[in-house]
């Protein structure tokens, strides 16, 4: 297969959520097309989805509070679930965690099937547990997730602040798997955002073919924790066909 | 960072008891009930998680702590945040002044990240919660046990997004205290951490006490 063959592509509509297990190799692409978007990811080793996304254990290797080109997403088993290989955003959010109906209720007023049909005001909890519902997961495999395309700040004393406006029109986010990666993602909006609209912000997913990364990879490269991280990725899949 | 002081007094306790450096510890908080954990020597980090007593699917969130309060650091007045939304716990006393919840637990494999790949033999947080869970809970296993608190531990966060793990704000005896606002199940591990400064690379116990509510 062409290193960067094109699998697939598919629109997100406003409050949508997806889920897909991407090979190791393969990358996935978001897209904000009209700026503004926020899309909760969480991250799970498909063949043994114990092994998940854990925050802090990304953060600290890589002495990090936000994501971004370069940087890679942990596993709570020292291995690498995914690389961040393009961002022309410059910000992702992973520390302020996602909203719930409770949160849209507050912020939206209500936004119910009944009455908006499918435009209804989705939130990331309940997509949350829809989709990881199809792969029998559930509330206890919620952990801290990733928030593309948002910039939340602390200052000195910790205080944090949403920064409005931080994703333009067009920005995009690549991530190439390094393991056999169960994505799970919801488009809908980060409880932080000021808006008392709901806005439905369409993005874009593409996926490719490709290989994992090479011996002079930028991520593997980034700094020695990463190397290693990268070296116990291998071993994991050490012995195997793929 | 603003101290607070508390009035309780540890003679009049309903339960003390020291857990030593790289042991674990859990135990049922009762609603209403004072919690109070003791950095005995300083520099110690004493790596906490709560549950809803009756449904642990409603567990102590980070995220979404730091997010409601709008604020990174723990300290008094926190509200400690399940991921439903429920406060389990408030700090109510606090004489160390800013605690970390995003640096999370030391596990054998995080230290091969971090450290050496030869580091593995080491112990770590993870191992101590997982070995809890199996002896003393049961309905607890490793999906359960996600971001922690940190408590006497600090770990700055900068304007630019960078994180750094500096010398801790506490020293000997300093305390934190927190009210149970519902039924809650606390799991300790004290850090057995050798590889930073979290311990002053010397672990060392802490003491946890519980007076009932007044």
């Amino acid at each position: 297969m062409n290193e960067s063959q094109l699998i697939l592509e598919e629109a997100l509509r406003g409050g949508q959520m997806w889920s897909r297990i991407l090979r190791r190799g393969q990358t996935l692409r978001l897209t904000d097309v009209e700026g503004g978007a926020a899309v909760a990811a969480l991250f799970y080793n498909a063949e043994d989805p114990s092994e998940r996304y854990n925050m802090p254990d990304t953060l600290k290797a890589q002495h990090i509070a936000r994501l971004t080109k370069g940087f890679v997403l942990y596993s709570d088993m020292g291995r690498v679930l995914c690389s961040i290989t393009e961002d022309s955003v410059g910000w992702h959010d992973t520390i302020t965690g996602h909203g719930t109906a409770a949160h849209g209720r507050a912020k939206f007023g209500e936004g119910t099937y009944q009455k908006l049909r499918n435009d209804w005001y989705r939130n990331t909890r309940d997509n949350f547990l829809v989709e990881l519902g199809k792969y029998d997961l559930g509330k206890r495999d919620i952990v801290a997730n990733v928030n593309f395309f948002v910039k939340v700040v602390a200052n000195e004393q910790g205080a944090l602040s949403f920064v409005p406006g931080h994703s333009r029109p067009g920005g995009f986010v690549e991530l190439r798997a390094e393991m056999h990666t169960l994505v799970v993602l919801s488009n809908t909006p980060h409880p932080l955002d000021p808006s008392t609209v709901y806005e439905q912000k369409p993005v874009a997913l593409t996926i490719r073919g490709g290989a994992p990364a090479g011996a002079n990879d930028a991520c593997r490269l980034s700094r020695p924790e990463n190397a290693r991280g990268f070296t116990l990725t291998e071993s994991y899949y050490a012995g195997r066909a793929s | 960072m603003a101290l607070s002081e508390s009035k309780l007094d540890p003679a009049k306790a309903v339960f003390d008891q020291v857990v030593l450096a790289g042991d674990g510890f859990t135990h049922v908080v009762e609603r209403g009930q004072i919690f109070r954990i003791v950095d005995l020597e300083g520099n110690q980090a004493a790596d906490t998680l709560f549950y809803d007593a009756h449904d642990p699917s409603n567990r102590y969130s980070a995220v979404d702590t730091v997010r409601e309060q709008g604020n990174i650091y723990l300290s008094t007045g926190t509200k400690l945040m399940s991921l439903d939304g429920d406060v389990l716990m408030t700090i109510v006393a606090d004489t160390c002044g800013r605690h970390d919840t995003l640096g999370g637990a030391c596990a054998a494999e995080s230290n091969q990240v971090r450290y050496a790949i030869e580091k593995k033999y080491m112990h770590a947080c993870r191992d101590t919660f997982l070995l809890q869970c199996a002896c003393h809970t049961p309905n607890l296993s490793k999906r359960d046990i996600t971001a922690n608190v940190n408590f006497f531990m600090n770990v700055p966060v900068t304007p630019e997004g960078k994180l750094t793990f500096e010398d801790g704000v506490s020293g000997p005896g300093r305390y934190v205290e927190m009210r149970a606002e519902r039924d809650v199940r606390v799991l300790i591990s004290n850090c057995p951490q050798l590889n930073n400064p979290c311990n002053g690379y010397n672990p060392t116990p802490v003491r946890v006490l519980i007076w009932d509510a007044e």
